[in-house]
């Protein structure tokens, strides 16, 4: 096969594109997406989109460090960390929309919501800041998001669990890459020292709102599909205690702000979403 | 139809990873299974990481490769549990990685129940150099240029090397 050049390689076929456009394959093609009898549908689906959304926003704002960031190497890093959580938003947006009954795809979900429908926690949509504000927020975002994940693995819902299983792999090596990050910055200089301290005490307000229960969670806990937000706080913490005393930076004490999932968001979102939706909105359905 | 079924998987088993063309999909563990449903090839994979932006052209290129073996009617299905490990790249898949000069993998870890631990201690790994075999080998970043890989350095030969990570 011979192409004059990239790009009518990779579109070409017209049936095998990897970066360009919208109305990508259904990432849950072939896999039995039925709802067990007694699982809400209408809960599930509202939780995929919590769990979509979350990895959505955080995935943008890493995307933002493509070209800013600090060396070659963390450029490809973070461009890796949110691929694999733009992957999960995939399959956890088609998830949505196979049990929600409405048939939704992924794009609609992602390009053609409004900020105030977005269920986010709002520590994803935080402005991008400096590198010591990126690495708080990712090893915070990680380690609550790992556990969260472990804890679905048993999940009574076959796909969310399954969808679960492969992120706690990958969620795993993003806690890792930021836990090592914050402890060389916290155990560095004097000046990475109080500029990873300073990201920490920025973003801590937010951390309440990632172990604030929302009904859709507390219902689908009870039916064994979800995990209790509110029993993720211990592992969370005593793995920030150790990257926090291995780093010798403290623990903020700035109070937490209440949340929780209700489409409340800071005033970073809508111009994320603006950015984020743009290329679709102008063009719905485009593909090239 | 025995004979469809063996065909239509011989096909499969010769279709390549479009990002490591070293390897077929049988080779990397992506190709679970091969079946023949009311006259329909049934192709069934997995993707490596959620993100793998190659799952789409593994669909085409498996539909192609069929296709052009006379396999008129085929179906290629995702299969997302259990999650693919590197533990399923067959020896011959290591073979090939290595000659390409990309350390193959170690064993995948072990989860055991409960919290993962975090590790913040030097990685211990034992990853031998492709180019000259030296055991005295160091990470430089768990991220590479796809999703699977790891960027290492050799401390003996000082080339830089990729190093399929474990999952």
């Amino acid at each position: 096969m011979s192409f004059d050049n990239v790009y009518e390689a990779l579109s070409g076929d017209g049936d095998a594109r990897w970066a360009f456009g919208t109305g990508f394959a259904d990432p849950l093609a072939g896999v039995d997406t039925t709802v067990p009898p007694d699982v809400d549908p209408a809960d599930l689906a509202a939780y995929c989109l919590m769990l979509g959304d979350d990895a959505l926003v955080m995935s943008h704002r890493l995307q933002e460090w493509c070209t800013n960031a600090p060396d070659l190497e963390e450029e490809v890093a973070l461009a890796n960390i949110g691929l694999d959580l733009l992957g999960q938003t995939r399959m956890l947006y088609a998830r949505a929309g196979h049990a929600d009954g409405t048939g939704r795809g992924e794009d609609a979900y992602a390009y053609f919501r409004e900020p105030e429908e977005f269920a986010n926690v709002r520590l994803a949509e935080t402005p991008r800041g400096d590198f010591g504000d990126l690495i708080a927020k990712l090893l915070v975002f990680a380690t609550w998001r790992l556990a969260l994940l472990q804890r679905l693995i048993p999940s009574r819902d076959p796909v969310l669990a399954a969808i679960a299983a492969k992120g706690v792999k990958e969620v795993a090596y993003h806690r890792d890459h930021a836990a090592q990050w914050a402890v060389r910055l916290g155990d560095g200089t004097d000046e990475s020292h109080r500029r990873m301290q300073a990201g920490l005490d920025r973003l801590w307000p937010l951390v309440g709102e990632l172990f604030t229960p929302h009904e859709v969670e507390e219902r689908l806990a009870r039916a064994g599909v979800a995990a209790d937000p509110a029993g993720l706080r211990a592992e969370f913490d005593a793995v920030l205690d150790q990257v926090l005393t291995a780093a010798t930076l403290r623990r903020p004490e700035a109070p937490l702000e209440p949340g929780g999932r209700r489409g409340t968001h800071t005033e970073a979102l809508a111009p994320l979403l603006a950015e984020l939706q743009s290329v679709a909105r102008a063009l719905p359905e485009a593909t090239w | 139809m025995v004979t469809t079924v063996t065909d239509a998987r011989a096909v499969a088993e010769t279709v390549t990873d479009p990002e490591l063309p070293m390897l077929t999909l049988a080779d990397l563990g992506v190709l679970r299974d091969v079946t023949e449903e009311d006259g329909r090839v049934v192709v069934t994979i997995t993707p490596t990481y959620s993100g793998c932006p190659a799952m789409d052209a593994m669909r085409a290129d498996l539909i192609r490769a069929l296709r052009a073996a006379g396999h008129e009617q085929v179906e290629v299905r995702t299969v997302l549990h259990p999650p693919w490990s590197t533990d399923w790249i067959s020896a011959a898949g290591r073979r090939r990685l290595a000659e390409a000069g990309i350390a193959p993998p170690g064993a995948a870890p072990r989860r055991a129940e409960g919290p993962i631990p975090l590790a913040l201690g030097p990685t211990v790994l034992t990853v031998r150099c492709p180019r000259c075999g030296s055991a005295d080998t160091e990470e430089t970043s768990a991220f590479g240029a796809t999703a699977c890989r790891a960027l290492r350095r050799c401390r003996a030969c000082l080339e830089p090397f990729e190093h399929v990570k474990e999952i």
